[in-house]
């Protein structure tokens, strides 16, 4: 009888939080209740973190149940199981299950969790789509990696967050053929920063998974079940399963149709009591102080809250600050707290290639507030501490990137060779090389006074160059003030310590072929570069890997991303290209009708020989090009760091002193040229004869034509710092003279760094060495000349026409526009 | 009547990545909307304190716009320029709500008649 007059507990939610409510009650006061646990799911409360390893094959059931059937009749806990409550009567206080059964309460705790979000895009509802939130999504997921009626067997995983990729992980382990669509640039991105995100990418790809970034889906296919996912782009992805990973909602529904107050989630206070005093609620189903959560970490936290309030003294819940694994294994990832920088912050980033390593902790005022760790975490928990600590980390502020053992050990000093100083003889310096700090110090005193001269001697920093500054340091403390310091040629910029020469030669020495691979190789101090150091590696990669590299157009400044002129009003100019300055009717008309059309401001004849429409908005330029593409003109590429253009004259056709075709040689070397991109602006010019009336002597390379042959010039500039061309070479055959042209813009291509015009290089290398490659080493000039043109046969398609026919359409349209009504009640708006 | 203090103006999958879009205001100065490498969404009045350049069509690193115009260097979370240069631009309050940009109603009608 007694056991009536207990207040009644009726909990809906049999899962991680509402169990763990319970468990924490009980703990306080096992007598207090009566208990009730209504759950949706057939099942006792079970680890639903752990579905991951059990889709992997690491776990079963049996292993990831948190309570049996036992410990619910131990504490005589009433469970109904596989019956959701479908309604709450808050003025008689009752709940209502789907199966009919009412309970009354005393106190109801709402702990229904999340739904997992679906897109809504066609196909959604066939045979096949699937979530992961609980058993029954992992039992249909086995269910179809078991099938025998497709081999092979694919699944798509839609979704590039923590359980996306789990999911992803169990399935490919289960032998599924399995590709992971993610809409944003950078996998996990709400956890990981680029290049941790990249890392990551690259080793879920190692093991086989294939990872589209930037897809999104336009829909699921198939008849009466899934057949595959086409994606807006037009890709087509087979797959006889589709997994929806791509977010969580609260699941509010019972709270709101009870008329309790809901954001996000349930409004709760720091009791965990909602709008209604006799109705609390935990887990991922409320909204605390404006912030809901979609890990466990707060619902232990909420819990205790809730417990304690409940049946002890009331402590309040505060909040919580979170922290994420993935739980992959051998791929290692940490992060916690915020990590998105801004003003304050600054960012310590250590980059380890050799090992994979790259950690970045964010500290700001001196406190640490965010970390992102791949591939050593084992500093996650410590960093994590300090963060929620909120630990003033000034004093260890130097050392915090090595880890807590280095860190505590005291080795932060004011000197910043005083870590190097400390090492003992026989620690490892050079950690490709193997190279002890002894060794090193010897190699000093025994004369090798000079980053090379070490290099030479001892290998030390020879190959990945992390320890660079290791190496510099014991120069710096062996040789005291005789010491200059190093490195005459500039840096990219400050995100690194290596310079351009360096980039581009281990970019091709070890095959990089991303940019935040390039960044996370050679060590990169800032997580996502500069706009310095971005176009330039954009760069570097598009020359060394024609074909292969995909263009980050991000990385490029604004002109070349628009592929037109900004000018200092924000419109654009157009110059579409006229072959060597010539031009015929079809063309002036159709520059005529779009300057009328587009009611452009002026058009100007410019100093390279054509025609320049300036004032055009950046949403016309698509319409612009389509009408230019459809007079047979393409991109002039006036904007582009590529050749600009040639200019000729009239020559032999009609000038009474002209001695070779220079048109038509500018024409051919225009068409031959054109669309390659290069460190800098390259211009040519071709003249019929030694009045020179091209101006070729002060192009990038020039030709003067004579009655015996060519002359070829190289490395002149009209520009800010005026230059004459030096003579290359004298050569007979229009073929020879496009030929050396080819190879000597393959030459600046490689070599130069990035914003260095020809001029400024070749006085750099000197005319010599650019002979000696071009002109004396025939086959070496073959070579340049065959790779340029490998290279240009993936450069000559028209960017006007691919933006014209809609790609990168986002860059050309406002996102929307906002029109406030004269009465602003209600601004109207217009989404693009 | 309460106005609504956001106006929703749209799914965050079409800002384009570590890159910004431009949201015109009738009567009043264009916004851009920036999205960084952490997926982050951000926006300023669409003008360079230094001449009005159009932000929206600067280089994305971090937290920060370079204009393409001079290169001045501003920070997406204040709105001020960073290192040498003085000079600041509205920043209108973003927040995203289901996939979807929310930004500060009053802030982004300042100015309009
Ligand atoms: C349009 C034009 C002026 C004109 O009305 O004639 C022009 C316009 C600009 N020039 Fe030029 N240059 C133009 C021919 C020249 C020439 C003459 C030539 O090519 O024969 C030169 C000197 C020759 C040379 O380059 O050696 C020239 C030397 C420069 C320089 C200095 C380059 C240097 O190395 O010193 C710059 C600045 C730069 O590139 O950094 C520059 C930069 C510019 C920029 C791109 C400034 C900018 O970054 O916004 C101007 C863009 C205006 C626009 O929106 O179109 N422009 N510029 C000419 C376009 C030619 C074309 O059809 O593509
Ligand atoms: C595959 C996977 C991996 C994860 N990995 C991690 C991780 O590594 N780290 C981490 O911190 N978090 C992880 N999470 C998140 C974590 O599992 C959740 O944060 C946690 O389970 C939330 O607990 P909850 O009680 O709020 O919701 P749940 O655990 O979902 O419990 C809610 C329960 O309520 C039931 N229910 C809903 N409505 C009703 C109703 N009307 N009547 C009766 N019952 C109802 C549901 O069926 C469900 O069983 C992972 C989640 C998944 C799915
Ligand atoms: S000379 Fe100066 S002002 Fe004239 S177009 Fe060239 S860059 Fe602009
Ligand atoms: S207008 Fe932005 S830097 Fe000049």
């Amino acid at each position: 009888m007694t056991q009536i007059q207990k207040p009644h507990l009726v909990v809906v939610g049999n899962g991680m939080a509402g169990c763990r409510a319970v468990e924490e009650i009980l703990a306080r006061d096992p007598d207090r209740y009566r208990i009730t646990i209504f759950g949706a799911e057939p099942r006792v409360n079970y680890n639903r973190i752990m579905l991951s390893p059990l889709l992997a094959g690491d776990k079963s059931f049996d292993d990831i149940v948190i309570n049996d059937l036992a410990w619910y009749a131990d504490n005589a806990i009433d469970l109904v199981s596989g019956d959701p409550v479908v309604a709450i009567d808050r003025k008689i206080q009752t709940v209502t299950a789907r199966s009919g059964r009412t309970e009354s309460y005393d106190r109801l705790l709402l702990a229904t969790g999340s739904d997992p979000f679906i897109i809504p895009c066609p196909g959604h509802d066939l045979q096949g789509v699937v979530t992961f939130r609980d058993m029954d999504d992992v039992g249909a997921m086995l269910r179809a990696a078991a099938s025998e009626d497709d081999v092979p067997r694919s699944a798509v995983v839609i979704g590039g967050g923590l359980l996306g990729l789990e999911a992803a992980h169990g399935l490919s382990l289960r032998g599924m053929t399995v590709t992971v669509l993610h809409l944003m640039p950078t996998l996990m991105e709400r956890q990981l920063d680029e290049a941790a995100g990249w890392l990551l990418k690259n080793a879920l790809e190692a093991r086989g998974q294939t990872i589209l970034t930037g897809a999104d889906t336009a829909e699921i296919y198939g008849q009466g079940k899934v057949e595959g996912v086409r994606l807006k782009d037009g890709r087509d992805i087979p797959a006889l399963l589709v997994v929806m990973a791509v977010g969580i909602r609260p699941n509010v529904k019972l709270a709101r149709d009870a008329g309790l107050a809901i954001g996000r989630g349930i409004h709760v206070d720091d009791h965990m009591v909602t709008s209604d005093a006799n109705i609390l609620a935990v887990g991922e189903c409320v909204e605390h102080n404006g912030n809901v959560y979609g890990l466990v970490a707060p619902l232990w936290d909420m819990c205790r809250s809730l417990a304690d309030a409940l049946v002890a003294t009331p402590s309040g819940y505060t909040g919580s600050v979170t922290s994420t694994k993935l739980k992959v294994s051998g791929i290692d990832v940490f992060s916690a707290g915020d990590f998105s920088g801004g003003e304050g912050c600054e960012d310590i980033v250590m980059r380890d290639a050799s090992r994979g390593v790259y950690k970045r902790v964010v500290v700001k005022n001196d406190r640490v507030i965010g970390a992102v760790l791949y591939g050593d975490t084992q500093d996650g928990n410590w960093y994590f501490d300090l963060l929620k600590r909120q630990q003033d980390v000034a004093e260890i502020r130097d050392a915090l990137i090595f880890g807590q053992a280095f860190a505590s050990g005291g080795a932060a000093s004011a000197n910043p060779n005083g870590a190097v100083a400390a090492l003992a003889d026989d620690a490892e310096i050079c950690g490709c090389n193997g190279v002890s700090k002894g060794k090193v110090v010897a190699a000093i005193c025994g004369g090798a006074e000079t980053l090379d001269a070490v290099r030479a001697c001892t290998k030390a920093s020879a190959s990945c160059g992390s320890c660079t500054g290791l190496v510099e340091g014991l120069l710096a403390i062996t040789m005291g003030d005789d010491y200059a310091g190093e490195r005459a040629a500039p840096t990219v910029c400050k995100c690194t310590s290596f310079t351009h020469e360096d980039v581009r030669r281990l970019i091709l020495e070890r095959e990089l072929k991303a940019i935040p691979q390039v960044m996370q190789a050679l060590h990169w101090t800032t997580p996502d570069g500069c706009s310095s150091c971005r176009p330039a590696l954009n760069y570097y990669l598009l020359c060394a890997w024609p074909g292969e590299f995909v263009d980050d157009n991000q990385s490029r400044f604004v002109n070349e991303r628009m592929h037109a002129n900004i000018q200092k009003d924000g419109t654009y100019s157009v110059v579409p290209r006229m072959w060597g300055g010539v031009t015929n009717p079809k063309e002036l008309r159709a520059i005529a009708d779009v300057a009328e059309k587009y009611e452009a401001r002026m058009v100007k004849v410019t100093g390279g020989q054509r025609l320049d429409i300036f004032g055009i908005s950046k949403e016309d330029l698509p319409a612009v090009w389509a009408d230019l593409n459809a007079a047979g003109m393409v991109s002039g590429h006036a904007y582009a760091k590529a050749l600009r253009t040639v200019k000729t004259c009239v020559g032999s056709e009609w000038c009474r002193f002209g001695t070779q075709d220079s048109t038509g040689l500018g024409i051919k070397t225009e068409q031959m040229t054109w669309g390659s991109f290069m460190p800098h602006k390259f211009k040519i010019a071709v003249s019929g004869c030694p009045r020179n009336c091209a101006e070729a002597t002060i192009k990038d390379f020039g030709v003067i034509c004579v009655d015996s042959g060519y002359e070829l010039s190289i490395g002149g500039n009209g520009g800010i710092k005026l230059r004459g061309t030096d003579f290359l070479c004298k050569v007979t055959t229009e073929q020879e003279a496009l030929d050396y042209c080819a190879a000597f813009i393959q030459l600046y291509r490689e070599e130069a760094r990035y914003l260095d015009r020809t001029a400024p290089w070749v006085e750099r290398v000197g005319l010599e060495y650019i002979k000696q490659r071009i002109v004396d080493d025939a086959t070496g000039r073959e070579a340049l000349r065959a790779r340029f043109l490998y290279s240009q046969s993936f450069m000559q398609d028209d960017p006007w026409a691919k933006r014209a026919a809609g790609e990168e359409y986002k860059l050309h349209q406002h996102l929307a526009e906002i029109r406030p009504t004269p009465t602003p009640s209600r601004p109207v708006m217009e989404l693009a | 009547m309460m106005e609504p203090q956001w106006l929703d103006i749209g799914p965050v999958d079409q800002l384009p990545a570590l890159g910004a879009r431009t949201l015109p205001v009738r009567g009043g100065q264009e916004i851009a909307i920036f999205h960084t490498a952490n997926g982050e969404v951000y926006a300023l009045a669409n003008a360079c304190p230094h001449k009005a350049g159009p932000l929206s069509q600067g280089i994305v690193h971090d937290t920060t716009v370079t204009c393409p115009l001079h290169n001045w260097r501003i920070s997406l979370v204040t709105g001020q320029a960073l290192g040498e240069d003085k000079g600041c631009v509205p920043v209108i309050p973003v927040k995203i709500d289901g996939g979807r940009i929310l930004i500060g109603r009053a802030e982004a009608l300042a100015g309009v008649a």
